[in-house]
């Protein structure tokens, strides 16, 4: 068979960069938490706080420097494998990225290190400062990323001059009309990411009967989070799903599995196997009327579907299509949870509910998959297009020779499989010891208080470590 | 206001940076063979744990500066250097997930050593290559041959005058964070660095001027040398200086001072690269103004540059100051 250099540096490229969403989506969020429980710690002084803070951040610093790895390798792929895509579409992304670093990777680089190893170093209130700025840094990191990226969804304020694109309007280009919902949309991802990660270990320490009342803590706080973000990411996912079907109508009808040029009244399918060649749908199970309520707000209205453009204009179906199931089967379970555990909070039964904590348990990482599953949807949706509608991905590779790219593309799979490895082992060694406890902390509370008591403590416990072992 | 020389300035300021700041963290995994007991790789690792990060995005701004201002260059640079590229980046990935794993592992620990020292030396060594690659110049349509064009043996020189370069930063560096045996020993470490660092440098300027004609020219045309003059005498003064403050008794009195020269001796060789290779960005086949990007863009970045690059600058130093002093080996991590 002849290698595509195309179709690799496209494996390659969603090989990456799903590697490394999966990262931001729990920094984010957990990087927020952090901040929160600093500020509550700060304010009453309840020490659970600072252990829930000083626990997470462990989980918090490996995550974080896997994303950081892995976010510079997509930096330079730009480049590297779609260079004609740098040269012609670089005068709009460019600039968003450089506008990142610049306001976003810098300040978490800059405050990351007084964050983690700061603590005998800075006044409590410098250092609840420098975790803030870490979680602000990685919002704003979202914003631009997820403008650049929006912008190639559903591009506007640009002109195209000799094959290139210049920007009429950086406004536009930053504001354009997918972006508000995305930003939105992914934000609240990594909130819920991060509250169904604490709950989850919460969870299963609670079942375990392991730093009971740490634990108590953390699925309480971490539940009132979900029961926040869910809905609400709920809803915000349903004004996205409009903004799709006004703006990029074939990737909804893949996302529904919509054959018809037009069809109305459009049922909602529950389960259906698309079929690419003879353009229909296998084993269809659907629920009449309930896609055109929730697409269109009304009984019988009729969306545009797949056959309305010739084949290679549509992006591959099922690949949308169950990835779209997934991510909103997920938001149903955790809505679920969320609810379960405000029920269960009332009855006084939150931290005792067997059944309830091992499905809290499980749906540790449903956030990244949910996350994954999101992206899948979002991007593979808009194929054949890389700029939607006016550049499609196939023509914008860099002209490599095939043995290059799959050299590369072999050597990711193994480095990161081994790091993916790697992460997990090292996260499961940090939750079986368990957070600091609480002794520790207080003294260290004192020696806040007292500036040069802190060095000294450390040092006396650095020797009793060693004399432990 | 020409905005491609402004860029090309903040290029320029971009690339010294992460060559001094990730210099010396990359350099000191360089040294690491030459410190074998545990407690003393503890002590490296410790001295640079804190700023590795910041120093290491300083290659993102590079990247995405060139990216944004000159679309063009960074589309031919970053493919015709595929290989080089990843290679890096696959090493910059191993070393720099050490730094989380290292301390936190009892039986792994040397794999985490094996990680640190190899992903920083190749990182290093590649960083080199790509440089004397683009000071070669390189032949249109290059990234799509399967030749294996930068591995001349002038890249391969420059990769090793990186690696001393960045090794020479560190021990420097450590000089003046660590105190006793270790102090000591970078001081002689340093001491021979710095030859190698001089005989490198005048090798790669005797090889460009004798191969390369239009750096010849820029150099010797007319009174050009006359006024290129201070680079050379000026390395050597640093250079003298530096070694005579790489002091290997105790009386070390100006601990810093071997770190400004050697950050001096990068700036100065820098300069001598800009002053052969302007106004290419990627020699003799693409100048600053034919890869710049339009002014919409162009004018529109140069808000955030000028407002956010002093303050980067000084949240940085303040991260630095917060951790200065000599590395304390039983200070708490996170
Ligand atoms: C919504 C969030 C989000 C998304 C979609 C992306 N990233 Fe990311 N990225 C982050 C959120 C983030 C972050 C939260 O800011 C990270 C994660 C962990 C970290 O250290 O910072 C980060 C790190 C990170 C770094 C390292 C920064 C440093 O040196 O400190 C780079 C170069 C990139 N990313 C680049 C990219 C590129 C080119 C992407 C798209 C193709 C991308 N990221 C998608
Ligand atoms: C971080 C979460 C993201 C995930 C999981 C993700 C996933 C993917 C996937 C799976 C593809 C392949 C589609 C295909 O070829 O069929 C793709 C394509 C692409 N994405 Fe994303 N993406 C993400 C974010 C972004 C962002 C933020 C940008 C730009 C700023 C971006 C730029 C691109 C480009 C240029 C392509 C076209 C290349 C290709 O087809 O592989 N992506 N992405
Ligand atoms: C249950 C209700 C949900 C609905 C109706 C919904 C709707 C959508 C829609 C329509 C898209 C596609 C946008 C596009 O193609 O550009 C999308 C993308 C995405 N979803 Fe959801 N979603 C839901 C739940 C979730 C949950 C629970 C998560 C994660 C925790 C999540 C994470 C994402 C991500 C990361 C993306 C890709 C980025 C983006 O386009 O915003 N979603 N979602």
């Amino acid at each position: 068979m002849e290698l595509d250099v195309a179709i690799l540096s496209r494996i390659q490229f969603a090989f990456t960069v799903s590697f490394h969403i999966i990262f931001p989506s729990i920094t984010i969020g957990l990087a927020t938490l952090i901040a929160i429980w600093e500020g509550l710690w700060l304010k009453t002084h309840n020490p659970y706080y600072l252990q829930l803070a000083k626990f997470w951040i462990k989980p918090f610093a490996i995550t974080f420097g896997t994303g950081v790895v892995s976010g510079i390798v997509l930096s330079y792929e730009f480049g590297t494998n779609f260079s004609r895509f740098s040269d012609i579409a670089g005068p709009v992304i460019g600039p968003l990225m450089a506008y990142e670093v610049l306001t976003a990777f810098f300040l978490e680089a800059g405050f990351l290190g007084v964050m983690l190893f700061g603590w005998q170093r800075v006044s409590p209130k410098m250092h609840f400062s420098a975790s803030l700025i870490v979680a602000i840094g990685t919002w704003i990191s979202a914003f631009w990323i997820i403008a650049a990226n929006s912008w190639m969804q559903t591009p506007a304020g640009y002109e195209i001059v000799a094959g290139k694109f210049h920007v009429t309007s950086w406004f536009e280009v930053i504001f354009n009309p997918s972006m508000p919902y995305r930003l939105a949309h992914m934000l609240l991802a990594t909130m819920i990411t991060a509250s169904f990660l604490v709950a989850g270990i919460s969870a299963y320490y609670l079942l375990k009967k392991q730093h009971i009342n740490f634990a108590k803590k953390g699925l309480s706080m971490a539940l009132w989070s979900a029961l926040i973000f869910t809905p609400l990411q709920t809803y915000v996912g349903d004004l996205h799903g409009l903004n799709v079907a006004k703006h990029q109508p074939i990737k909804l009808a893949a996302m529904e599995g919509i054959w018809p040029e037009w069809e109305a009244p459009v049922p909602l399918l529950l389960f259906a196997m698309p079929n690419m060649e003879e353009e229909r749908n296998d084993y269809e199970i659907g629920i009449p009327h309930l896609g055109s309520i929730i697409l269109t707000h009304s009984l019988d209205g009729g969306v545009q579907g797949l056959k309305s453009v010739p084949p290679e204009d549509r992006p591959y179906v099922p690949l949308v299509f169950w990835s779209f199931r997934v991510m909103v089967a997920i938001g149903v379970g955790m809505l679920f949870i969320a609810v379960c555990g405000l029920l269960l909070r009332h009855k006084d039964r939150l931290y005792e509910n067997k059944a309830f904590l091992l499905l809290t348990t499980a749906f540790t990482p449903m956030g990244v998959i949910a996350v994954l599953a999101g992206w899948y949807v979002a991007e593979t949706g808009r194929q054949p297009w890389v700029i939607h509608g006016l550049v499609r991905t196939m023509d914008v590779t860099s002209l490599l020779p095939a043995e290059k790219v799959l050299f590369s593309l072999i050597m990711f799979v193994v480095i990161y499989s081994l790091l993916l490895g790697v992460y997990l082992y090292f996260m499961g060694k940090l939750i079986k010891k368990g957070p600091p406890k609480m002794a520790d902390l207080e003294r260290q509370l004192i020696g806040m208080k007292a500036p040069g008591y802190a060095l000294a403590w450390v040092k006396n416990l650095k020797h009793q470590e060693q004399g432990d072992k | 206001m020409d905005y491609a020389l402004f860029y090309f300035l903040i290029l320029g300021f971009a690339i010294f940076m992460y060559t001094l700041l990730d210099g010396f963290d990359l350099g000191i995994g360089i040294l690491f063979p030459w410190f074998d007991n545990n407690e003393e790789r503890d002590h490296l690792m410790r001295s640079i744990s804190h700023v590795w990060d910041g120093n290491e995005t300083w290659l993102v701004f590079g990247g995405v500066i060139l990216f944004a201002a000159f679309p063009s260059a960074y589309a031919t640079i970053t493919s015709t250097f595929y290989l080089p590229i990843m290679l890096m980046l696959f090493a910059l990935i191993f070393r720099g997930v050490a730094f989380e794993y290292r301390f936190k592992s009892d039986t792994s620990k040397k794999w985490w050593d094996i990680a640190f020292s190899s992903g920083s030396t190749i990182a290093a060594f590649c960083q080199g290559l790509i440089l004397g690659a683009v000071v070669e110049g390189i032949p249109a349509n290059a990234s799509e041959a399967n030749s294996l064009i930068w591995l001349t043996p002038f890249a391969i020189l420059t990769g090793f005058a990186v690696m001393a370069g960045y090794a020479l930063l560190a021990t420097s560096y450590l000089y003046m964070k660590s105190r006793g045996e270790i102090q000591l020993r970078v001081a002689k470490q340093g001491r021979l660095l710095l030859i190698l660092v001089i005989l490198a440098m005048g090798a790669v300027s005797i090889w460009t001027i004798l191969d390369q004609a239009e750096i010849r020219a820029r150099w010797f045309d007319g009174l050009n040398f006359l006024w290129l003059s201070p680079l050379p005498l000026a390395s050597a003064v640093l250079s003298y200086i530096a070694w005579k403050c790489f002091a290997s008794d105790h009386k070390a009195k100006h601990e810093s001072w071997p770190f400004w020269c050697s950050a001096g001796l990068f700036l100065l060789g820098f300069a001598g690269l800009v002053v052969g290779l302007f106004p290419y960005l990627v020699p003799r086949q693409m100048t600053l103004w034919e890869a710049a990007a339009p002014d919409s863009s162009l004018s529109f970045l140069v808000y955030g540059i000028v407002i956010f690059l002093p303050l980067i600058c000084a949240y940085t130093l303040w991260g630095y100051r917060v951790f200065s002093g000599k590395v304390e080996d039983y200070e708490e991590g996170y």
